[in-house]
Order: C-alpha cells, then structure tokens, then sequence
C-alpha cells in the first residue's frame, strides 16, 4: 500500500503529514499575536476573508523557537472541516511512499515527539517521522 | 416536510400562527370575558382551520376543531359566559391542535394520537347546563350579540355584499353614518364623525395599515349594513333612546369594531383599484383581522436571509479594504467610486438588516398563554402589561433571548409577584402586574421586565452567599445593596426557600447571563424591597456587523464593540485628572472616581512609561464604568464578528476577530470579561459604590482634612479631634523606641500619620498636631498642614484603600483618603479606646 505524505522540515527533521489533510501550503501571512494564548498558539491569520488559527509547531513539539530571522512557512491543514495553519521551517515534496518503508516510533523518540507522531518512514537519506495532525493542532 | 404538499405546508405555517394568535385572545378573553371582538377573531380563527382540515381532509383536526367552534359559537352568541373551565378547555384543543400540526409536520399525516378526551372534555362543557346563561350576557349584552352576530355573518359570509356597499357608500352612506355617530359621540370620542364618503372618494391617501386601524373604519363596512337597511332599526332605537343603559349603547358600538376588523375591508379601502381577484380576499377575510399577511410581503426562508446577511458582511469588509486602498492611493477617480460602493454597501447592509428585523412581538405573543399557565399553577394572580411590542431588533438575537426572557418571567410570578393572600394582608391589588417594556436607547434594545411583587431581599442574599460560601461574612458586610443583587447572577444561586417545578433549582440568572452576554449583551437588576422588581436586557440591535472602534495597544491593534463605549478621554501633558489610591490609578471624572485599567497590562505587554499621550476609553461594564488605557485610538469602523478557534475563545478575553480595512486580523475584546479579569473585585464594588452612593442622599458629617507625607490628604471626622495645634518639631522626643511629647503637662503619645500610611516620615520645622482625648487618654497625631474642615457625606467615601485608611473621595479636585482614625490612634495608644472612663471629649476643636 502506497502513502502520500506532504512533507516539511522542521529542525533539521523530516516531518510528514497525510495529503489528503493539506490544503495548501504558503509564505508566511502577516499574524496577529494572541496575548495569553497557549505558547503553541503562533496567532491568527487572515487567510482569504478567514481568520485562521495559527499553530507553532516548534512549539508543539517542543523544540528551540524561532529566531528573529527565521523565515517560516505555512502549512494549512484541515481539521473537522476547517483550516489550520502550522508554523513550518520549509516545505519539502510530496512523497509516495511504501508501507513497508513505515516502522514505529523510536522508544528513543523524545517524550513530546512521541504522543505526536503515528509512526517513521525509513527513507534513503534519513528518517521521515509521520505526524498525527488531529493531535498536532491541539493546543 | 420533503414532498409534502406546498398547500399542506401553508397550512401549517399558518395555522401556527393562527394558534400563536388563538393563544393571546383566550387569555385576554379572561379578563374581557364580553368582548365580541375577541371572540369574533376566536371564532374565525378556529373556523378557518376546520375548514382548511377538512378540505385537506385531517379528520382529526376537524373533529377536534368542529368541538371548539360550536362552543365559540355558543359563546360568541352569548348563550354560555367564559369562564375559566371553557377557558380551559379551548386551551387544551389548542394544545391538541398544536400536537396533530406538529405531528402531520414531520410525517405529513395526522398520526394516531387520541384526541378523544379532548373532544370529550369540549362535549361535557358544551353540554354542561351549569355553564349556561349568564345574566351579564343575557340583559346587557343580548342586543350587542344580536347585532353583531348578523352584522359579523353578513361580512364574513357574503363578502361581495362589502365590496358592492363600498361603491355605493360614498352616496348611499353618509347621512345615516353621521346620524348613529353623532348618538354615540359621547361614549365614544375615537369614532370621530368621519362619513364613509372620504374614505371611498380619497382611499389613495391612506397609505399604512396603522393609520386605518387608528381611523373609525367602521364607516366603510357599517356603510354595507346600512345599505342592507339593517341599521335603520339600529338609528331609529338609539335616536329615540331605547337603550336604557349607557352599557347597552357601548355594546351597541362594540359590534362596529368587529366588522370593521376584517383585513379585506381596509385593503379595499387602501387600494380600490387593485383588480385583486375575489376568491383571495374571501380568504383572508376568513383568516380573521390584522394578522392575515398583506399581498405585499412574502415568506422568505430564514436561511437565505442568514446567507445574504453573511454576504453582506462580507462586502462591508472588502468595501473597508476598498475604502483604506483608495485613500492610500490618491486617486480621485478611485475615491469618487470607492466612495458609491460605500454607500451602496451602507444601504444594502441597512436593507438586509431590516429584512431580518421582527418586533418583539413575535416574542411576547407567547407570554400572555405563558404567564396564564404559570400563574394558574403557582395560584397566582397576574396581569400583563406590554410597551413597546413593534420594538424591533435582529431574529437570530430575538431567537437568543427567548430563553433569558422565559427564565425572568418564570422567575418574576414565582419569586417576585406574593400570592393573593399575601398581596392583600399588605395592601396590593390582589392581582399583581407584570410589565414588559421594550425600547431603543443609543443603538441598543432595552428590554425591561418588572414586577410589583416583594422585590429581592438583599439581606436575604447576602446570608445565603455566605451560606453557600460564594462570599464571606466580611465581604457581605461591606456590600452595597446594587453589589448584594448583583450575586443573584453568581452560579449556583437560588433564594427560593422551596424549589417549585417553575424555578429555584439554583441553576438560572448566571446562565441568563451568561446567554445575554454570549450576544453582546448586558443584564442587571433594581429592586426595592416591597415594591417589585425590574430585570433590564441590554441587548445590540444585530450581530452580524458591529460599529467597533479600533485602538492601538503596545504596537498591536485590537477592537473594541461600541455596545460598551461610553467616551474617550486624552491624558495631557500634566497628566490632569489622573489620580492614584494606593497604587491603583484612577481618572477623576466630573467629580467621580473612574478605575484606569491599562490594557498593556491586562494583555500582559511591556508597561507603559507614562500615562502622557495615552487614551482613556471609557467603557461600561457590569460593575459600572471603567478607563481602558490605551496607546492610541485609530478610527471606528463596522466589523464582522468571525468566529475564532476554541483555543483562543477559551482564554476569556477575546470576543472573536475581525478583519480590517489593510487585511489584518484584529481580536475583538471581550469588554465583560476584560472588566472582570483586570479589575479587582474589591475595586471594581469599591468605585461601583462612589457611583451608587452618590446618586442618594446621605447624611454629612464635618471633616478635617490635613496634608500628608508627599502631597496626599488624609480625612477624618471632626467630632473625634479635641484640638489642633501647630507645634515645632522638636517637642516630640523618643521614649523607648516610641515618640511621644509633652502636651499640657503629660506625656502624650504620637503617631506620625505620613508613616502610619506608608509615606515615609514627616520631616518639617513645624507641623500640625491633631489631639484626641479620650478620658484620662491623649494621642497626637501628626500631619503636615490643617487643609481644611469641610462637610461631606460619609457615604460618598469609596472604598479604595490601603492600611490605615477607610476609602476615599473627591474633595475640592483633590483624592482625599479617609483616616481609620481608630486604628491610627491605636497605633500610638493600644489602651485609648479600652477606657472606660467615658467619652471622647472633643465634639469640635480649639484652634
């Protein structure tokens, strides 16, 4: 059986998602900040005509902010219907993979990853860890 | 419904209404029990859907229906007097009948519920010979009834009769018409002698069905009876004075006002020349008065309504944008159109937003049947009082605040309006009254629902917050009546000493609450104890879109629902008006104390240097008004409320988002849950009661007012000081780590005020000393300089304070902290106030 993950890097990992879940992916939009929002919550987004909450996924998952020049990109997912943004370092491409490529997490997988990601794709050059988005998005 | 017969369909739809309506006009009919009108429209209402049931072939509503009507006719014949077992009864058909709607609704039959006992219950009334005659119908009334029984048929019957007598009217009318309105005049002032012939000549002038319904309409249609020669018996009786009673000759006008009603005639009268075809407005005329729809409006699906507001809003975001583009870009041809599309986009907005408005009527239409129901359990007796009906607000809000209006007048007859027995031992009318008032005030809805019951006890809530354990004793104490009301909205609050099946199961006004503000907007209460209570929605008049003003704050921009402004206030360079109580600042307002909440601090961003240059905007809120402060206010501008993800509605403090004019998202503040989120409660009751108190007289009382420490002042009562004196710093000496002096021969002991109140030391040359004397005991006390002596009202204090003080107030453009002159004394002398050697002496001063 064949996967089609979209796929994104963030923190020098691979990360990928199910296609089907990704709406679109863009350049970073111009956010408005939430005060006393949850650390995950990078803002709101006006995503044509609609504001659509933005999740840092660094934050979710526990890894180091970004920096001032950091120029991260968006991946819009839908989540029961509607869109969420997740705050990527770069898009990567959509890849066609084999399930016999998927193998569990790591149990050496760190405590935040691991609720997190479904499983890990071996690939040639690295590992391509398959992300839960329904989980991802809680914030 | 899918596949169900369009006719079928309006059937229904009608026919609900027709209930909606059959519910109000039994109700009144208890209180008018002789009221042809009332019954007339009954009668043919229930008429109408016998009819229509038969023909669409529900048996069961005919049977049900053709129960109902023989009793109406009985009634409306004045062979039977209402009473409250008919009453009944037609109410239960009319449940019944609901229930077959409903039933063939969702499945498009009439499904099997047995409506037998219903049909029973209406036999045994009709049969019943108790029920009979009543001497108010049969003496008074007979001849009324006569009348308008045949005068009621021949309209309703033979409508062409109407329609030929009105072209005739204009010659054949006027005489006669003149001469019944000229007996009459005195009884009745409305039915003014206007001749039927104006209103016929010149219809086109009258344009709106009010202004008919205020004309003597009986003109055109009592033209038909005069031209049938019925009337001409009617002249001649009341020209030679027949009637003995001026009763009689009232119900002799009553028949009038029952012709008069059918729609069809004004609709003639208002259009002439319309060919409106005849079977339509027989059908209508059967349908009953007023309420039956003019051929100008049509039925529009609330959905399609919903999309097009949406739509609608929509456009005033991209006309904003617009708007901001062609500012930005200098170009005239492009302003001049941004400028048409603003315009048009105003008035479509306006239009669409009409189209969803309802009077509230459509609300209260249920609460006559509502509070008959309620009352009639709870042994109640009560009559409902209704201003302001045609208010008219958005149906999506008219929808929300159903709910809330059914608690509170559950909860007015059950709590607020005293059984008769009670009503009577303290002297009210045994019936009690029920007012709804509804009206506009600045762009909102008021609904106000009141009650002249006993009103709320605020002892009584008090004892059973602390009961509950929702405040302490002390809190409880120090609460001002408006505060100890405004605990009913806490959750889990109930005063019913008894739970009843109608309310006090302690789940209520917080969830009215929490549903009034869910929409924007507000609820409070007044109540006097013995005299009633009054519940006051604050409600915005639409949701979709919303003037906001938009303001900048720490580099972000946020909007904030006009709903909640009261005005906006510029901090100048002096900072004037700017005050602090302890560390609290606070704006001196024409004369009252304003809390300054800083919305820098409330979203937790970098604090303010100064206050210089900032904008106080000055919003309402549960506890009464409060400053936001914030950096800048850019502009007012209609927003689209959008929905925002849960993850950040459930941070309590955002409303929803917005889009502005460049594109950006801007959150919507919560102004509620600001308030209650910066303010501390303490504070917030503290400035609510300089607000409260002030409004009422209280009594004043003489203060000394002297300087302390760095420019503050310090109040305390003059009837506790024996003497003021300006001595030199040097006559105070330390005793043992505690200053004392030497004062008239003994060692008094002092207590430097400045360092009492956390303000350092007062380090002067010389200094005023204010001497209290308690028997053998004297305490000085220290202060900078004697301010002044001035009369103020004790209540007039707030209760803003820190150690050592009661609150404090405006004197003279200046915050004045009241001393606790008890503990402050104490402080120098433990032992002052355990004497028990008699009073203070002092009751004044010796400068």
């Amino acid at each position: 059986m064949k996967h089609q993950l979209a796929t994104f890097k963030l923190d020098n990992r691979l990360y990928g998602v199910d296609v089907s879940r990704v709406q679109e992916a863009l350049r970073l939009h111009t956010r408005t900040a939430v005060p006393h929002a949850p650390r995950t919550v990078a803002g709101l987004v006006n995503l044509r005509g609609q504001v659509v909450l933005m999740v840092d996924l660094r934050a979710r998952l526990g890894r180091e902010p970004y920096g001032p020049d950091d120029e991260p990109m968006m991946v819009v997912v839908k989540v029961d219907g509607e869109p969420v943004s997740l705050l990527v370092d770069q898009v990567g491409d959509v890849l066609e993979l084999d399930s016999e490529q998927f193998g569990p997490p790591p149990p050496t997988l760190e405590p935040a990853l691991r609720d997190l990601v479904t499983g890990v794709f071996s690939l040639e050059d690295g590992l391509l860890l398959s992300l839960d988005v329904d989980l991802a998005v809680r914030v | 419904m899918d596949g169900m017969d369009d006719i079928v369909r309006e059937f229904i739809v009608e026919s609900y209404e027709n209930l909606d309506q059959l519910d109000q006009d039994l109700v009144a009919l208890e209180d008018q029990p002789g009221s042809r009108d009332l019954l007339g429209s009954v009668f043919r209402t229930i008429h109408t859907i016998k009819g229509t049931s038969g023909f669409l072939a529900f048996g069961k509503l005919e049977s049900l229906t053709h129960g109902g009507e023989n009793l109406l006719a009985e009634l409306r014949d004045g062979k039977r007097p209402m009473t409250q077992r008919t009453t009944d009864v037609l109410l239960k058909m009319v449940d019944a009948v609901r229930d077959v709607l409903a039933t063939i609704e969702a499945t498009g039959l009439e499904g099997e519920s047995d409506m037998s006992a219903v049909v029973a219950d209406i036999q045994s009334v009709l049969d019943d010979p108790t029920e009979g005659q009543s001497e108010e119908a049969t003496v008074v009334e007979e001849p009324a009834a006569q009348h308008d029984e045949q005068v009621d048929e021949e309209t309703t019957v033979e409508p062409q009769e109407v329609e030929e007598a009105l072209a005739k009217a204009p010659s054949a009318a006027p005489l006669k018409k003149t001469r019944i309105v000229a007996a009459r005049k005195p009884r009745t002032p409305a039915a003014e002698p206007t001749p039927a012939a104006p209103h016929a000549a010149a219809p086109k002038t009258i344009k709106s069905r009010k202004a008919i319904a205020a004309e003597p309409m009986p003109s055109a249609t009592l033209s038909a009876a005069v031209d049938d020669g019925y009337f001409d018996d009617l002249d001649s009786e009341i020209a030679e004075g027949t009637f003995e009673d001026e009763a009689a000759l009232e119900g002799v006008v009553e028949p009038e006002i029952v012709v008069s009603n059918p729609a069809p005639v004004t609709e003639k009268v208002t259009a002439p020349a319309d060919g409106e075809p005849r079977e339509k407005t027989a059908r209508e005329r059967e349908s009953g008065p007023a309420r039956s729809a003019s051929e100008q409006s049509i039925r529009v699906d609330v959905d399609v309504l919903d999309a097009l507001m949406r739509h609608v809003g929509e456009l005033v975001l991209a006309r904003n944008a617009m708007t901001r583009l062609a500012g930005d870009l200098g170009d005239a041809s492009l302003v001049r159109a941004s400028q048409r599309l603003s315009l048009i986009a105003t008035e479509l907005q306006q239009g669409v937003m009409k189209t969803r408005m309802q009077p509230i009527e459509h609300l209260w239409s249920k609460v006559p049947r509502m509070v008959r129901d309620i009352s009639a359990s709870l042994g109640r007796q009560v009559r409902i009082e209704m201003i302001g009906q045609d208010t008219e607000l958005d149906r999506g809000l008219l929808e929300a605040i159903k709910d809330p209006l059914t608690h509170l007048i559950r909860n007015a007859i059950d709590h607020g309006i005293e059984p008769p027995t009670v009503r009577q031992a303290v002297g009210k009318p045994v019936q009690g009254v029920l007012t709804l008032r509804a009206f506009h005030q600045g762009g909102q809805v008021v609904v106000e629902i009141s009650d002249d019951g006993k009103g709320v006890d605020p002892l009584i809530i008090g004892a059973k917050a602390i009961e509950r354990g929702l405040r302490t004793h002390g809190q409880v104490a120090e609460m001002s009546t408006q505060d100890l009301l405004q605990l009913l909205f806490l959750p889990g609050f109930s005063t019913a000493e008894t739970v009843t099946n109608v309310s006090g199961r302690g789940v209520g006004m917080d969830v009215v609450r929490t549903k009034v503000e869910s929409i924007g907007g507000v609820v409070d209460v007044q109540s006097t104890l013995g005299l009633g209570t009054t519940w006051r929605l604050r409600i915005p008049l639409t949701l979709a879109i919303m003037p906001a003003l938009t303001v900048k704050c720490s580099g972000e921009t946020y909007a904030v629902p006009q709903v909640s402004l009261l005005e906006l206030l510029a901090i100048d360079d002096k900072q004037t008006g700017v005050e602090y109580v302890g560390d609290a600042p606070v704006f001196r307002l024409r004369g009252k104390l304003l809390p300054l909440v800083e919305l820098r601090d409330v979203l937790g961003r970098p604090e303010r240097e100064s206050l210089v240059g900032a904008v106080v905007v000055v919003l309402h809120s549960d506890g009464g008004p409060f400053g936001l402060v914030v950096d800048q206010v850019l502009n007012t501008e209609e927003i689209v409320a959008k929905p925002i993800a849960a993850a950040v509605k459930s941070i309590g403090l955002y409303a929803g988002a917005t889009l502005l004019g460049d594109g950006a998202v801007a959150l919507i503040l919560d102004v509620a849950a600001v308030a209650r989120r910066a303010l501390d409660v303490d504070l917030q009751e503290a400035m609510k009661k300089v607000a409260v108190d002030t409004v009422g007289a209280s009594k004043t009382e003489p203060m000394l007012i002297v300087s302390v420490g760095e420019g503050r002042q310090v109040a305390m009562p003059l009837g506790a000081v024996t003497r003021l004196e300006r001595l030199n710093a040097s006559v105070i000496e330390q005793v043992s780590g505690s200053a004392v002096m030497q004062y008239r021969g003994k060692i008094t002991p002092v207590a430097d005020l400045a360092q009492l109140l956390g303000d350092g030391g007062t380090s002067r040359e010389e200094f005023a000393v204010v001497v209290c004397t308690r028997g053998h005991h004297t305490v000085a006390l220290v202060a900078n300089e004697v301010v002044d002596i001035v009369d103020c009202a004790t209540a007039d204090f707030s209760e803003v304070s820190g150690y050592g003080l009661l609150g404090s107030i405006v004197i003279k453009d200046k915050v004045t902290e009241l001393l606790d002159l008890h503990s402050a004394v104490e402080s120098a002398d433990p032992g002052f106030y355990d004497a028990e050697d008699a009073e203070l002496v002092g009751a004044g001063s010796e400068l």
